[in-house]
């Protein structure tokens, strides 16, 4: 290029280039070398993030390793236990994503270099990049409750993370096969945990199961906290729908549980009281995935702390961060706001490489959940990024009405199914 | 050339992709009403509609005159200039939706 044409001039050329022949573009690109943008996760953040990025940034070349070769989501698993979906309808398919030109393998991100920026792959390979979008996700921290480890949950599922869908089968199953008259118990974690208002709409489908099914058993929630996400809500639908089935027991009235027996399904609180249960759902304290930790990622509290508006690592400059992951409070770790900070993540990530500054931020989240089959209830946030924290938008969002509202009820349960087949259709599709 | 002025010559050579970065706004709204703005079941479209009915509907929830299980507490999180550049970008789209 002439060193005498103005910029102005250049982008004109460029403009009228592009007119003329818009394909010319990804070869030149590929001449000048492209830039390569590693996403690794391919949960709700990262399939986001790869589908956004093929969309809106068509000259990012988009590798995605994910081990799993469909992947199961988290939310709509509580329809699963309730019986209303079945495991084929929370299972996405990742053609859709390498029909639009993602490079989807899978494999396991053992390491990761961000100074080289590389990633080695348990398979052998390493795969360089220059920017890359991590949404690993959690790990569940076996041990905290002493006596749950990975074996235990072979006997006392977690289903929290669904991997390729046997947790939330085992569960299931545990359920279809428990005597009526039987006691479900669930051991609930403190903040901050994937999905708050998870384990809640969890007993109602659970709930909603039995009272068809085995209308003699009881459900046995025992928190290790005081209040929990819409809890109005879902007390005020749990009375309505189940009537006393449901005994939920904070923290101060020794709802933690602190041991596990898995032989026995024994489930000891802080006060050495043990309930013995027919089947038992443990969902344990959490931190960021592993490979957040391994990569030197995560501060002490075991989530990756990141910059609000690019979700760039404090630790990491070239990856950025997303999903259950990162340190992103006030925020909840959802799968709504891991697709909606994906784009801005990717948006950041592109501005970056272009040496421009990202651009303007504002997050946003749903979370809709069932208490019954025609029930839902809803929380909505909004939020915007500082240069040091991220901020709830004032006098905006909140969860649903309280009251008899059953109109607001039948259409938030509608408001959800459209929900999960729409933000499903918008990460995987 | 510099790899600012690359990415930017990149960028207007793909009018479509560079109207899908402008409103990150507006890519809230693809949660629930359908990838492409379509809608999905019990969810209306967006996309196609006119600017001005957009950026009405969204003022009024806004402001509570207008009633709805959820989009007057997702209205009052969003700015005007927010919620004109939602209503131009989802107007633009055809009706429908698109990719």
């Amino acid at each position: 290029m002439s060193s005498t044409l103005s910029r102005r001039g250049f982008l004109a050329t460029a403009v009228a280039a592009a007119a003329v022949a818009p394909l010319a573009a990804p070869s030149i690109a590929r001449a000048q070398g492209a830039a390569r943008l590693l996403v690794v996760g391919g949960g709700f953040g990262g399939a986001s993030a790869a589908r956004f990025a093929r969309i809106a940034y068509p000259w990012l070349e988009v590798t995605l390793v994910e081990p799993q070769r469909s992947f199961v989501t988290c939310p709509y698993g509580n329809l699963v236990l309730g019986g209303e979906r079945k495991m084929a309808d929370i299972t996405h398919s990742f053609d859709a994503l390498r029909a639009r030109g993602v490079n989807v393998v899978h494999d396991w991100v053992e390491g990761i270099d961000p100074v080289a920026k590389t990633a080695r792959l348990r398979g052998g390979a390493t795969l360089g990049y220059d920017r890359m979008i991590l949404s690993p996700g959690i790990a569940l921290r076996w041990g905290a409750i002493e006596g749950y480890d990975e074996a235990a949950s072979a006997l006392l599922p977690h289903a929290w993370v669904p991997g390729d869908g046997t947790q939330t089968s085992l569960l299931r199953r545990q359920l279809e096969a428990m005597d009526d008259g039987g006691v479900v118990g669930l051991a609930i974690p403190g903040n901050p945990f994937r999905c708050p208002p998870g384990p809640y709409e969890r007993i109602s489908m659970i709930a909603h199961y039995l009272k068809r099914h085995k209308p003699k058993s009881k459900i046995l929630a025992l928190d290790a906290k005081d209040a929990f996400s819409k809890q109005g809500l879902f007390q005020d639908g749990w009375k309505q729908l189940y009537g006393d089935m449901i005994e939920w027991v904070p923290l101060s009235k020794d709802g933690k549980v602190v041991r596990v027996d898995a032989a026995s399904r024994t489930l000891e609180t802080e006060f050495g009281v043990k309930h013995q249960v027919a089947v038992a759902n443990i969902i344990p304290p959490q931190s960021a995935a592993r490979i957040a930790i391994a990569a030197g990622l995560a501060d002490n509290s075991g989530w990756v702390p990141v910059n609000p508006r690019s979700f760039e690592s404090r630790a990491a400059p070239g990856i950025h961060v997303v999903g259950d992951a990162n340190n992103g409070a006030p925020m909840p770790k959802s799968g709504f706001i891991a697709n909606n900070t994906a784009k801005q993540a990717v948006a950041s990530a592109a501005a970056l490489l272009r040496g421009e500054t990202p651009p303007e931020a504002v997050y946003f989240n749903t979370c809709y959940s069932h208490v019954g089959e025609e029930y839902g209830i809803s929380i909505v946030g909004i939020f915007r990024p500082t240069d040091t924290a991220i901020v709830e938008v004032p006098n905006s969002g909140g969860v649903s009405p309280r009251g008899d509202l059953p109109d607001q009820r039948r259409a938030e349960a509608a408001y959800a199914d459209a929900w999960y087949a729409s933000i499903t259709q918008d990460a995987w599709g | 050339m510099r790899p600012a002025v690359l990415g930017l010559a990149l960028a207007l050579a793909f009018p479509a992709a560079a109207a899908a970065q402008a409103p990150l706004a507006a890519q809230g709204c693809l949660g629930c009403h359908g990838a492409t703005g379509a809608g999905s079941a019990a969810i209306p479209g967006l996309s196609g509609r006119p600017a001005a009915e957009l950026s009405a509907a969204m003022l009024a929830f806004r402001a509570n005159e207008r009633p709805g299980p959820i989009m007057g507490r997702i209205a009052r999180g969003y700015t005007d200039a927010e919620i004109a550049a939602m209503a131009a970008h989802f107007a633009a789209l055809p009706a429908g939706g698109s990719r």
